[in-house]
């Protein structure tokens, strides 16, 4: 039994609501990808025997609370987003590159779709499909965070 | 399929008790201020992720700031002297102007005029929403800032303080989609409300009447109705007014004197006297 560095976990959500929250240019706000939604999606491929969706909706109020957005909305789109993710971990493990990234834009897609939803009930409405956007980031952004997040917990054995 | 070690209940079960909690959380967040102490009390937990995502701009400013030369630090040195000889000339001129007007409204038996306390306070950082305006700032309750303070630049009123934590709180600028503000035209005294538009350089005034005196370079200034802004910030500056005579009202818009995206450094409103004063 080698020595298990969850606290890694703990550091790469760190980072991804630093991202989350980082100032951009108004104009580029659009199409922040959704860097904790992404984390959510590897590390519950990687450890869906203790990771699930609690762990995900934990980070969805972290991220509430970080955001300032209405308290339980980036927790439900995340709790969903791990649901999705826990009953497909098999076949996204299976799948090539290309067909990952297809299945991460679907999944954050799903994820952005609860998020607006919520943002309708709040009366804000997003024009037309433009609250895709991040989905399409964060899918061209997985095949590079993907292998080196693998890599690194590979070596620092997180199990 | 049946996993091979089952613990606790199964993902449905777990997500759909979650989902309705979050919805609950959702729905009482959005119709009631439950939640407020609890994210306040929290904020300390969050105002360090701000003053990461800040570091790169407070090292720009100190690098600024190290490698000045001396010929551009004597410079601005003169400028700033020329400017501070500038100004107190004025507010000689005011401070007349005031003790007079503080006379005729005794006379009047006005509401005494107090003086409003400003406090200096750093933006560090702002809303990830594009679909708000929110701005943070590195003051909060410690520092005499409450809900409701209003927040202005050195050119105009940005905003008011949404949520205020230890030592930080949340600004909603006034051209966030969801934000009024009562207003009075400078000219003439015309009071209107300027609503926020969603976009960083317009406010848009609704249901003028068509026959309202109101036109382009108009200056509007906060009337202080409402009692949330005191009176007699500058506001905006009236940029377009369509009158169609097919339609019931006029509008017109306005473009903030605060700049909405480019203030660094903010001044937050904490005793105003905004309310005793009357407006007209």
């Amino acid at each position: 039994m080698q020595a298990n560095n969850r606290w890694f976990i703990a550091v790469t959500i760190l980072l991804s609501l630093l991202l989350a929250v980082m100032p951009l240019p108004q104009q580029w706000l659009w199409f922040r990808p959704a860097f904790p939604a992404l984390l959510v999606i590897f590390w519950i491929t990687r450890m869906p025997q203790s990771l699930g969706v609690g762990f995900a909706w934990v980070i969805g109020i972290l991220q509430d609370l970080a955001t300032g957005a209405s308290l339980g909305s980036h927790a439900l789109a995340l709790a969903v987003l791990a649901y999705f993710s826990l009953l497909t971990y098999q076949r996204t493990r299976a799948f090539n590159p290309a067909q990952q990234l297809l299945w991460v834009f679907v999944l954050v897609g799903i994820h952005q779709v609860v998020g607006n939803w919520v943002h309708g009930l709040e009366g804000k409405s997003m024009p037309g499909l433009t609250f895709l956007w991040p989905a399409l980031t964060t899918a061209l952004l997985w095949p590079w965070v993907a292998p080196w997040l693998r890599s690194f917990s590979g070596r620092l054995h997180v199990h | 399929m049946k996993p091979l070690f089952t613990r606790g209940p199964s993902a449905e079960y777990r997500l759909g008790l979650l989902a309705i909690l979050a919805i609950a959380l959702i729905v009482s967040d959005h119709y009631t201020h439950w939640f407020q102490p609890v994210r306040e009390k929290l904020s300390g937990v969050i105002a360090p992720l701000y003053w990461v995502t800040d570091a790169p701009e407070r090292i720009g400013d100190w690098a600024d700031n190290q490698f000045r030369s001396r010929e551009e630090l004597q410079e601005e040195n003169s400028r700033l002297q020329r400017q501070v000889l500038l100004l107190e000339q004025r507010s000689q001129l005011l401070a007349a102007v005031k003790a007079e007007n503080t006379q005729l409204k005794e006379l009047m038996n006005s509401a005494e005029v107090v003086d409003d306390r400003v406090l200096v306070a750093q933006v560090i950082g702002v809303s990830p929403d594009p679909l708000e305006h929110v701005l943070l700032i590195d003051k909060g309750r410690d520092d005499g800032i409450d809900v409701g303070t209003p927040v202005m630049d050195a050119s105009g009123l940005l905003g008011q303080v949404i949520e205020a934590g230890g030592s930080f709180s949340r600004i909603l600028l006034i051209t966030d989609s969801s934000h009024a503000i009562p207003v009075q035209v400078l000219r003439n005294s015309m009071r209107t409300v300027a609503e926020g538009t969603g976009d960083l350089y317009r406010l848009k005034l609704r249901h003028l009447a068509n026959t309202s005196d109101i036109r382009e370079g108009d200056l509007l200034l906060s009337s202080g109705l409402g009692s949330r802004f005191p009176a007699g910030y500058p506001v905006g500056e009236v940029i377009s007014v369509q009158r169609d005579p097919g339609k019931p009202f006029a509008e017109a818009e306005v473009l903030p004197r605060g700049r909405m995206n480019r203030s660094r450094f903010v001044l937050a409103v904490i005793s105003s006297g905004g309310q005793a004063v009357a407006s007209e």
